[in-house]
Formats: structure tokens, C-alpha cells, sequence
């Protein structure tokens, strides 16, 4: 009896003392979870917000906003109070200093709707018996319900033209989705050339450094390790050095180009750089060691008794490689090839640094749309894509390979 | 291949392809970072081959352009401080990690570990979105955030890596014989993970070192760091004084390689030493 109650309390001191101990681990990650809460996860979750968040027409022009909800026929301009509204909401924000707000955000949605609102702006009187008619006078743009559809879809305060542009995709006056006409369409192109340039550096990454991986779990220790440190070395070696190494290499009087012509392959140097050869060279570069050292790490745990097990049953080395040896790998080629696409898609200094006009990928743009042109809500859109995508093969990493086998070097 | 000698001629064959195609490869890693060193002591301002003659210019450029002297103070101090900042966080995060399986443990690790993943593109405009209007945008104090961000998922995966073999009955040991929390870190697990520890620094360091997007995004024309300047000098106009700092980094980077198989060495040994 009174074993069995000592037993019972041991257990639930045991459970306590458990208890604590998890609430004490939690307690040591406290900081750092709420530290990247604040620095890096409410920041990007607020980007992600303004990729559907559209308040700046709502802010400036208030009344139009909710008169164009009288607009019930879209297949005809929108009936005389919208316009009137209109009238009123362009003269006040005028005086404000503000139209400029307006009217920028509508240039992103109407091809030169910054000079068809300034240009309205300066020409409207104080006074009119029809604005509608006043309006089309002004500009017979005015009279298309497409225009209205614009100010529509920026009515906000949610919106889903960023995302529905990102995907080169439109919504018009009726509510209808269409693909954009093409020569709006540059989106889907663009993620076509980020996932392509990803794929191809992977499979490059891959191709060169399956047989580095594969000798260097071969050799002995001793030998293996020197062999290590010399792919660590670029690891190691800033970025901006190794982007700076391929501009001198690759240009045109570089040193591939002179010996290629010292060699009489060719007659006149090529060009290798601020194009797509150069983008994808310099990123097998860099991304190469984060191939080789996760097929590493697998290889070495690999036992060659296996191999010689395959030989001793009487198959051929290459069958052996291909069914006994190869399966092995897999955990390794599977987080390698994650690991370096991942990083690739985001890539962005070296493209902007080694690529021409045509090479640049989704980073670039949503950098350029924060800093160069200010279009934060296309910036956010291109974002979450690529944040999505990129969460998508985060989460399938972690499912195949594991959070906590996430190591570099 | 991993047992034994090669011995039919097909063996020898394929182990003769493996070593070249190998010896391509790591060809391929280190001869461009090489070939710009040779550069960075040429007469010549042209980045071309042959060599006209050694000349020191280079380097003597470097350190009369204060720009270059400006950008290695700023780098060191956003450097340091980031990293100071992220060994904090990320040791404490790694050993609570380590020590128990909370509810939420996954997610919690996938998102301490996350800033290694997501393109950082991303993470640098969303800093500068949400950090602009509240003035943290070219500060000093901006760039140190944003940089212990990038660099902690780094200490916290090499901290843990050399406390996976940790014993924490150790610390309850020390407990019981009346140390406190502090005291037992010190003097128990600290000597046990220092390899670690200095790994996980180092690796911190270098990520904030070599940061470029994140300063192109928050940095003010005060806070402009060595990448920084690397960066407009490839956009703008490479000269042979980009090939002499780069030549600084490389041999930065090889002594930090150098430490690291030290402390590496260092680390096995105190395994070693503990198993037998």
C-alpha cells in the first residue's frame, strides 16, 4: 500500500520536475523567438499585407470611392454622381497636393493614367451642368468603363490587383479574370526565367558535385579532409570576391577568353559576362559547396561493405553503383538540390552584378519596385510569390529531410 | 571505389574519370578567387594577363581613400555588434533547444532557423517597409537588427550541433552541489561547447560581414560597409583596387577557414576525451 502512494507521488513529482524542465527550455528560446518576431516575421508579414492592402486612392480621393458603388451596369460608364464625385475628389485633393498620390496609383493599372488624371485635373471647372459629359470632353478615356474599372479595383481598402498582376492576370470593369494582354505580361516570364536559371544551376551544381562528394567519402581521412577544405575555401570567401573574380575572369580580354583564342577555339573573344552564361556560371559557383557538403555527409555514412556485397552476389560494378550505391545517396541529392534551388530562385546580387537587362530575376524586381519606382504594393505581390514558393520547399525540406539536419559547413 | 584498389581495367578507368572530373571541378571553385590576387600587385590598371610589373599602388589606394577606411570601421562595428547580439540569443535559443521537446518544438526550430531560408530580398524589404517610418532606416542600430537576424540561425545550428552529445545531467549536477544557472553555464557547459561556440561566432561574423542586400535596403551614406562599396565599385567601375581588397577577404577567408579546422580539431578532441 504504502509503496504503491510513494510510487504515485514519485510519478507526479517526475511529471513536474518534466513539466518544468520543457517550460525552462521554452524559457532560453523565448528571446530570440520574440526577438525574430519583432525584426523579422511582423516585418514580413506586414510586407505580405500590402500586397493585398490598396488604402492610398481611398485616402485621397474619399467620395469617388464610395459613389462607384452606385455603378451597377459595367458594361457603361458609371451614371452622373460618380463623375460628379470624381470632380469633387480631384479639385479637393488639388488643393491638397495630393492628386499626385492618385494619380500614380492609377498609372500602375492604366497604361498613362498619370498624365490622363493631371491632364483632367488642370482642365476641370469649377462649375458644370453634366460632368459626365465634361469629363469625356476632357478626355474620352473618361467615357470607357475600363477607366472606372481602374479606380475601382484601387477603391480599396483590399484589393487584389498586385496578386492578380504578379501572375499577369487582370480583372476587368465586370468582375471577369482574364490573362493581361502581352505587352503587360512580363510576370509569368519572369518567374519562368527565376525557376529556370534555379532549376539549371541545380542540375549544374548537382552534375559537378556528385563526383567531388562521391571521391571525397572514398579517400582516407587524412586525405579527405585536405580535399574539404578546399571547397570550403569559396564558402568561405565573401560573395562580392567571387562575384568580382568572375567579372575579371569572364570579360571580355579575361582570362578564358584569351585562352580559348591562345587555344584557336575561337578567332574573336565571346561574350561570357552580363549575359545568361555569366548569371549561371557565377551562381554554380557559389551555390556549388552547398551541393557538395550535404552528398558528403551522406556518402560517408554509406558502408562499402554494401558495395562489396553487391560485387560478391556477381553484379557488375555499374549495376551495383546504379542499384545499390545510387538509392543510398538520395537523402543527400534530395537536400542538396532543395538546399541550392531554394537559395537560387532569391538570388539577387549576382545576377544584377554579372547578368545584362534580360538575366535579372523575381529579388531583382522586388528590390526595384521598393526603392526605384516605389510601387510597394507590386513589390509585396512579387514578394509573397516568391516567399510562398519558397515556404512551399522549406516545408517540403523539413518533411524529407528534417529541421534539425539543417547544416552548412 | 571505397574498398580497396581498382582492379579490372573498367575500375581503373572510371576512378582515372572520377579524379579529373573532381580535379575539374575544384579547378573550377578556386581558380577564378586565385586569379584575381596576382592582379591585385600589377602595374597595370588594366584587369588583364600578362602581368606588366608589381607595383604596391593598389593597396596604397585603399588605405589613402577614406571611403574604404570609412566602410572597414563600418563593417566591423555592425560586425561585431550583430554578432555579439546573435551569439546571445542563438546560444540561450540552441540549449533550450536542446534540452527538452516543448510542444511546438518543430515550429518553433523552423522559425529560429528560417531567416536562413527565406530570400533575404524579402526579409530586407520587409525591414525597410516596416522599419522606414519609424526611423531605424539608415541607423546603426537598424543594420545591427538586421543583421543579428540573418546571422542567428547560423549560432544556433552550430551551437547545437556540438551540444547534441552535451549531458545535461552535468548541469543538474552542478545544481545540486549549489551552483546556480549561471555559474553551471560557465563552469560545466561552457569549456565542454567553447569550439562550438567560437564556430558559431565566426560563422555570425562572416554572414554579417559579407551582407550586401540588407545594407543596400536600411543602410544611410553613413553606415556604407565593405560589401557595400564592392558593390557599386563591380556596378560602377571595377579598378585593381577592388582586386586589392578582395585580396584582403580572400586572406581573410582562408584564416577563418584555418580556425575553424582548429576549433574543429579542438572539438573531436574534447569528444574523443570524453568518451574515453
Amino acid at each position: 500500500m504504502g509503496g504503491e502512494v510513494t510510487a504515485k507521488d514519485l510519478r507526479r513529482r517526475l511529471r513536474r520536475a518534466e513539466r518544468l524542465n520543457r517550460l525552462g527550455a521554452f524559457a532560453l528560446v523565448g528571446p530570440l523567438l520574440l526577438f525574430l518576431l519583432v525584426v523579422f516575421v511582423m516585418p514580413i508579414a506586414d510586407m505580405m499585407r500590402r500586397s493585398v492592402h490598396d488604402p492610398e486612392l481611398g485616402r485621397v480621393w474619399p467620395q469617388v470611392v464610395v459613389a462607384i458603388g452606385g455603378w451597377t451596369d459595367r458594361s457603361r460608364p458609371p451614371p452622373e454622381p460618380v463623375f460628379k464625385a470624381l470632380a469633387a475628389d480631384m479639385r479637393a485633393s488639388r488643393e491638397a497636393g495630393n492628386l499626385a498620390v492618385a494619380a500614380r496609383r492609377l498609372n500602375y493599372d492604366i497604361e498613362n493614367g498619370r498624365s490622363l488624371v493631371q491632364n483632367t485635373a488642370r482642365r476641370l471647372p469649377a462649375e458644370a451642368t453634366s460632368w459626365t459629359e465634361t469629363f469625356v470632353a476632357a478626355d474620352p478615356r473618361w467615357g470607357e468603363p475600363e477607366t472606372w474599372g481602374a479606380i475601382d479595383r484601387a477603391a480599396g481598402p483590399l484589393t487584389s490587383f498586385f496578386l492578380l498582376a504578379a501572375l499577369d492576370l487582370q480583372r476587368h470593369a465586370d468582375g471577369a479574370i482574364t490573362p493581361a494582354p502581352p505587352q503587360k505580361s512580363v510576370y509569368l516570364d519572369l518567374l519562368q526565367r527565376t525557376f529556370g536559371i534555379g532549376l539549371g544551376v541545380t542540375v549544374l551544381c548537382l552534375l559537378l558535385g556528385f563526383p567531388v562528394a562521391y571521391l571525397i567519402a572514398a579517400l582516407p581521412p587524412a586525405r579527405a579532409n585536405l580535399l574539404l577544405i578546399l571547397v570550403l575555401l569559396p564558402f568561405w570567401t565573401s560573395l562580392l570576391v567571387r562575384t568580382t573574380a568572375w567579372v575579371v575572369v569572364l570579360q571580355e580580354r579575361g582570362l578564358v577568353n584569351e585562352l580559348m583564342l591562345w587555344l584557336g577555339l575561337i578567332d574573336r573573344p565571346v561574350r561570357l559576362i552580363y549575359n545568361r552564361i555569366g548569371v549561371v556560371i557565377a551562381m554554380t559557383h557559389v551555390l556549388l559547396p552547398f551541393m557538395i557538403l550535404p552528398l558528403y555527409s551522406v556518402m560517408k555514412a554509406i558502408r562499402p561493405d554494401f558495395m562489396r556485397a553487391a560485387a560478391s552476389l556477381g553484379a557488375p560494378p555499374a549495376t551495383a553503383f546504379l542499384r545499390v550505391y545510387l538509392p543510398q545517396t538520395l537523402p543527400g541529392i534530395a537536400a542538396g538540390t532543395l538546399l541550392v534551388f531554394i537559395m537560387a530562385i532569391g538570388y539577387y546580387i549576382t545576377p544584377a552584378l554579372v547578368g545584362g537587362a534580360g538575366d535579372q530575376m523575381i529579388s531583382y524586381f522586388i528590390a526595384f519596385y521598393t526603392s526605384d519606382t516605389v510601387n510597394w504594393g507590386m513589390a509585396s505581390a512579387l514578394g509573397a510569390v516568391l516567399l510562398v514558393a519558397t515556404l512551399i520547399l522549406y516545408a517540403v525540406y523539413v518533411r524529407l529531410i528534417g529541421v534539425d539536419r539543417m547544416r552548412l559547413g | 571505389m571505397s574498398g580497396g584498389a581498382p582492379r579490372t581495367p573498367t575500375q581503373r578507368f572510371w576512378t582515372g574519370v572520377l579524379y579529373v572530373t573532381s580535379a575539374a571541378v575544384l579547378f573550377f571553385l578556386l581558380a577564378p578567387i586565385l586569379a584575381i590576387v596576382p592582379l591585385s600587385v600589377n602595374e597595370s590598371r588594366f584587369l588583364t594577363y600578362p602581368m606588366t610589373g608589381f607595383s604596391g599602388r593598389w593597396y596604397a589606394d585603399l588605405g589613402l581613400d577614406p571611403r574604404w577606411g570609412k566602410a572597414l570601421v563600418n563593417s566591423l562595428i555592425i560586425g561585431v555588434a550583430s554578432t555579439a547580439l546573435s551569439m546571445v540569443l542563438g546560444t540561450l535559443a540552441a540549449i533550450g533547444l536542446n534540452r527538452a521537446r516543448f510542444p511546438g518544438h518543430g515550429v518553433v526550430t523552423a522559425i529560429v532557423l528560417s531567416p536562413m531560408i527565406v530570400p533575404v530580398v524579402i526579409s530586407s524589404v520587409g525591414f525597410y517597409l516596416f522599419y522606414a517610418p519609424l526611423g531605424l532606416t539608415g541607423t546603426y542600430l537598424g543594420l545591427i537588427l538586421g543583421h543579428t537576424a540573418l546571422a542567428v540561425p547560423f549560432v544556433v545550428v552550430t551551437v547545437s550541433a556540438t551540444l547534441a552529445g552535451f549531458d545535461h545531467g552535468l548541469m543538474r549536477a552542478a545544481a545540486n552541489l549549489g551552483a546556480s544557472p549561471l555559474t553551471a553555464f560557465r563552469r560545466v557547459m561552457m569549456p565542454l561547447i567553447a569550439p562550438g561556440l567560437a564556430a558559431g561566432a565566426l560563422f555570425a561574423f562572416a554572414t554579417s560581414l559579407d551582407e550586401v542586400v540588407m545594407v543596400l535596403m536600411v543602410a544611410g551614406p553613413d553606415q556604407r560597409t565593405l560589401p557595400r562599396e564592392m558593390f557599386s565599385g563591380i556596378r560602377e567601375n571595377i579598378s585593381p583596387t577592388i582586386t586589392a581588397i578582395a585580396t584582403i577577404l580572400i586572406v581573410l577567408a582562408v584564416a577563418l577557414l584555418a580556425t575553424l579546422e582548429a576549433l574543429r580539431r579542438r572539438g573531436e578532441r574534447l569528444k574523443a576525451g570524453d568518451a574515453a
